[in-house]
């Protein structure tokens, strides 16, 4: 657990060395504040609905950029090296890089809470939905990173890393949006296997096991595989 | 202390080690010696536990590898080549958080990272990022990061390759100082430095153990013959070889060039004899050629590591 937390640490420290974090949140900042705003006043309601149907795609992108650095870059410098050949396990490890992309996420979607403040000034805002939202969106982003971290555990290269984490986490956010090219019998699983489904359940405020469930079972999937690929290397 | 058993490591079809058996006892300096390519990268890298083996075992006092690798991972530091550090972390930083790694707590953590800063001279450089440092300073750095947890066993993987001559004297410096009290194993292709730090010199070649044992050692007990080199002015090379030949035990007289400003330059291979240059310089004295240089081979390491690991 006290490596786990070291790695965590480091690694959480670690992004905010580089200028790589200002840019990726300045950009998701941009992304999602054009978006949601710029349809915003058309509805006139005081919802942030419009900001948490778009987040399964903006974090489909962005995810995949702040994670596929975590495993990548040490292969390629040979840093990992000197990680491995510390008294840690491989677990540690993968651990405390999952947690600490999880934490920068979550520091990621701080600032936009000044959305739900700004917009509760001039409207009734259900503030259920709002932290219903949120909740949903930690999920969606770990589950995410664990999808992330597992592409960058796959190559030396951080923009293949990119590319194949960015290519899983839209798969699976465009799966549930696709629907209507399936034939009805396994329209229920694939409606089941879309992080898009669960996420939309949970932003409505309502907390059913199923969607945590789901999520869970996403990052632990996600997080075997890539200690699968580690132990290979 | 550390012991391999018929330890192998393919990659894919090719054989970098190749049944290695080895027994390495506490308290040495064990230089690993071969050409590039030889597969001591591979069999340190082994014993860190970074690489998995083919096949074969490695137990480090009651602890297999296959089994205890943490255990293990507890008692060595390792260096690896070049020194992989992370490079946009500060010196501290990055010796802070090998100290975390090390189990070590926030008070001791910085009274080791305060002895490891004396003992490999970081002062100048510990508030600086590691990306900026030299490479010798960058080397220094993963000396201290392999010693940070109070390794019983030391282990670095060409520590001064690509120094210059004063940094590859620091380092060496070093070396010795903490040889006195660890187990150390490391890995050179510079001859003169394993002469000058090592107890016991492995020879490695095609991954297999070719030579094994103290410099002395290993000099002595790759030939039972001496070379001695002689320069006359004023010799005919037939009549030098005529007169040499004629005293017992030597074997052949070889013409060393070809004669230049009326110098003969000759060398004689002869059994190891204590009088053999007594004699010789009497036989010469008795002629009226001029001696300018008279002298034994010595045999060097080098030469030996040459005679070992030629290619067949």
């Amino acid at each position: 657990m006290n490596q786990t937390m070291n790695i965590f640490r480091k690694e959480f420290k670690d992004y905010f060395i580089t200028p790589i974090a200002y840019i990726v949140i300045s950009i998701f900042l941009l992304i999602t504040g054009w978006f949601f705003f710029s349809t915003f006043f058309l509805y006139s309601q005081a919802t942030l609905r419009g900001f948490f149907a778009l987040l399964p795609f903006t974090f489909a992108f962005v995810i995949p950029a702040i994670t596929m650095k975590l495993f990548s870059e040490e292969f390629s410098s040979g840093s990992y090296e000197i990680l491995f050949t510390l008294p840690v396990t491989h677990i540690n490890i993968i651990m405390g890089k999952f947690l600490a992309a999880t934490a920068f996420i979550i520091a990621m979607l701080i600032p936009t809470l000044a959305y739900p403040v700004a917009i509760s000034f001039i409207g009734q805002l259900d503030w259920g939905t709002v932290v219903g939202g949120y909740v949903g969106a930690i999920f969606l982003g770990a589950g995410y990173s664990a999808i992330g971290i597992f592409s960058s555990s796959l190559t030396r290269n951080q923009i293949i890393a990119f590319i194949i984490g960015a290519s899983i986490c839209f798969f699976l956010t465009l799966v549930g949006k696709m629907l209507f090219f399936l034939p009805e019998n396994i329209l229920g699983t694939v409606q089941y296997l879309s992080t898009g489904f669960h996420f939309q359940n949970i932003s409505k405020g309502i907390i059913d096991c199923r969607n945590i469930v789901y999520f869970l079972s996403l990052i632990f999937i996600a997080l075997y595989a890539t200690s699968l690929v580690i132990d290979k290397k | 202390m550390i012991h391999l058993r018929k330890l192998s490591k393919y990659y894919g079809e090719l054989c970098a080690v190749d049944q290695v058996d080895l027994d390495i006892n506490s308290g040495k300096v064990l230089g690993l010696l071969g050409p590039n390519g030889a597969g001591k990268s591979t069999i340190l890298r082994m014993l860190t536990g970074y690489f998995k083996p083919t096949s074969g075992s490695i137990r480090v006092k009651e602890f297999d590898m296959g089994k205890d690798a943490l255990e293990i991972k507890k008692m060595i530091g390792y260096l690896p080549e070049s020194a992989p550090l992370y490079h946009n972390m500060l010196v501290y930083d990055y010796l802070n958080f090998i100290a975390g790694m090390q189990g070590l707590n926030k008070s001791s953590g910085n009274s080791k990272i305060h002895d490891l800063v004396n003992l490999c001279k970081l002062h100048e450089v510990i508030h600086k990022p590691v990306s900026e440092l030299s490479k010798g300073y960058k080397q220094r750095v993963g000396l201290a990061h392999a010693m940070m947890g109070d390794p019983e066993i030391l282990i670095l993987d060409e520590p001064t390759s690509g120094l210059d001559p004063n940094q590859i004297v620091e380092i060496r410096e070093i070396i010795k100082e903490i040889g006195k009290e660890k187990t150390i194993i490391f890995s050179s292709h510079i001859l003169s430095e394993v002469e000058a730090t090592c107890d016991r010199i492995i020879i490695i070649h095609q991954g297999k153990i070719v030579g094994d044992g103290d410099a002395e050692a290993l000099k002595g007990g790759a030939s039972q013959e001496d070379t001695i080199n002689i320069s006359l002015k004023n010799a005919k090379f037939n009549d030098v070889k005529k007169n040499i030949q004629s005293i017992d035990s030597v074997g052949d007289v070889k013409k060393d060039g070809d004669i230049n400003n009326g110098i003969l330059k000759i060398t004689v291979s002869c059994k190891k004899h204590p009088g053999i240059m007594e004699h010789i310089y009497k036989t010469i004295k008795q002629q009226d050629w001029i001696l300018l240089e008279f002298y034994q081979e010595t045999k060097t390491l080098e030469k030996i590591f040459r005679e070992l690991t030629m290619e067949a």
